[in-house]
């Protein structure tokens, strides 16, 4: 199997983590998007998007980062760490309302700051402090409610560590190393659960790839 | 148990109650006034916490975020009514790959033309000229990518109706209808054959019809 990406990508980031997790052997396809690679005829018949990741799977092909998650958790149950919950289709569905949390409450204000305190100053570009501060207004809303869920269960979709909670990773590191920090730092549950899931090792090994 | 569903009045709930006629399963809808801020009281943030609907109770099952919701429903009751996760993980894949796209791709430009067009004037803010215009040409390209998907396929995951069409009706409803863009499902010749069958599945007549839209 083939993992077209970037290392510096989050949504990259977001589809290795798991293939770590899994403990699954792959294909990392580097894609260069400085030099426009992504927008390739060769990559758009990966992802029509012309997005990163893509994956390929014999004749499957799948884009989005979250599609690929559930697809390799699914598939490959018996491998690795079990990312989705075995029990009862009411506790899946637990796990499918926070992913869901993630990719409309935290994704979007944690990647507009992931934008502006990481990408921006990595590319020379000045940060935009009015978006900084509306954005932070934002995902603190969001990290309250966080913060009353984790105060009842170690992981958002319960006791386990599952999808839900890797998919938070990429935004959380970079959060984690920027002025943001202090959203996190201010929120005890919050913040020993982001200690606790960016310690694991497939992030570790996600990190290890920007480093090749 | 009798779901039910709070906000049946607004697009994201209708994804659920289209899906639950789908599955053939009994609802409720408890309507609730969004544009009075009801979804903000403290009784209904007890139930959703971030203040949105949907949100479903089946007993003392709490479920909020419609995607989640649909697919809670179209697994739980797999050999009822429509099957609309594919019947293979394979078919599942694709599924899942085309709900992120209509979540990542198509929604926020829909959903900026739907706030602009439809709902400015309600929520007391002034449509802006310039959102409307980069939120039509970035869905335009979305479309396009659409056209060209659906000339190989009938429905987005496969030649199968699944949650990753259905997901699309009730925003695509508003843009051929209160939204005022219908040629932009109608220029393109795949789309307009795709969304003439999803729409006219009598699921969503029966939406339409039960839960006009609140404006």
């Amino acid at each position: 199997m083939k993992v077209h990406g970037s290392p510096l990508s989050t949504s990259t980031q977001r589809a290795l983590a798991c293939f770590y997790e899994k403990d699954i052997e792959f294909h990392f396809v580097n894609v260069d998007m400085g030099a426009g690679q992504h927008k390739s005829q060769n990559f758009l018949s990966l992802n029509p998007f012309g997005q990163v990741p893509a994956f390929e799977e014999g004749d499957l092909k799948l884009f989005e980062s979250r599609a690929i998650t559930q697809y390799i958790a699914q598939e490959y149950t018996d491998k690795g760490t079990q990312l989705l919950l075995s029990g009862s289709k009411d506790t899946m569905a637990v796990l499918q309302l926070w992913k869901e949390v993630e990719a409309h409450h935290f994704n979007p204000p944690s990647t507009k700051l992931v934008f502006e305190l990481f990408y921006k100053p990595l590319f020379g570009l000045a940060t935009d402090t009015a978006v900084v501060e509306e954005n932070e207004a934002a995902l603190a809303k969001v990290l309250d409610v966080y913060e009353a869920r984790l105060a009842e269960s170690k992981y958002l979709a319960g006791d386990q560590f599952t999808l839900a909670d890797l998919h938070h990773l990429p935004n959380a590191h970079y959060l984690m190393g920027s002025s943001a920090k202090k959203l996190f730092d201010s929120r005890p549950h919050v913040s020993a659960w982001v200690a606790d899931i960016l310690a694991r090792p497939s992030w570790f090994k996600v990190l290890d790839m920007q480093k090749q | 148990m009798v779901v039910k569903v709070y906000g049946p009045a607004f697009a994201s709930p209708k994804r659920v109650l289209v899906c639950l006629i789908e599955k053939e399963i009994e609802f409720e809808a408890v309507p609730l006034d969004l544009l009075k801020g009801e979804h903000k009281d403290p009784e209904f943030l007890k139930l959703q916490p971030f203040g949105a609907v949907p949100v479903t109770q089946d007993g003392d099952y709490v479920l909020y975020e419609s995607r989640a919701i649909i697919r809670y429903y179209a697994e739980k009751y797999k050999s009822q009514g429509t099957e609309l996760l594919g019947k293979t993980i394979e078919e599942r894949g694709q599924v899942e790959n085309w709900l992120e796209v209509e979540a990542h791709n198509f929604n926020p430009h829909i959903y900026n033309l739907t706030l602009q067009v439809m709902f400015s004037s309600k929520l007391g803010f002034s449509r802006d000229e310039n959102v409307i215009k980069e939120s039509e040409e970035k869905l335009g390209r979305v479309l396009d990518i659409y056209e060209e998907r659906l000339s190989k396929s009938k429905y987005l995951a496969g030649d199968f109706f699944s949650l990753a069409d259905l997901s699309h009706l009730p925003f695509t409803q508003y843009l051929v209808g209160q939204i005022g863009k219908e040629y932009m499902i109608t220029s393109r010749k795949h789309v307009n054959a795709w969304w003439n069958d999803i729409s006219s599945r009598p699921s969503w007549q029966k939406v339409l019809q039960l839960y006009p839209a609140p404006l």
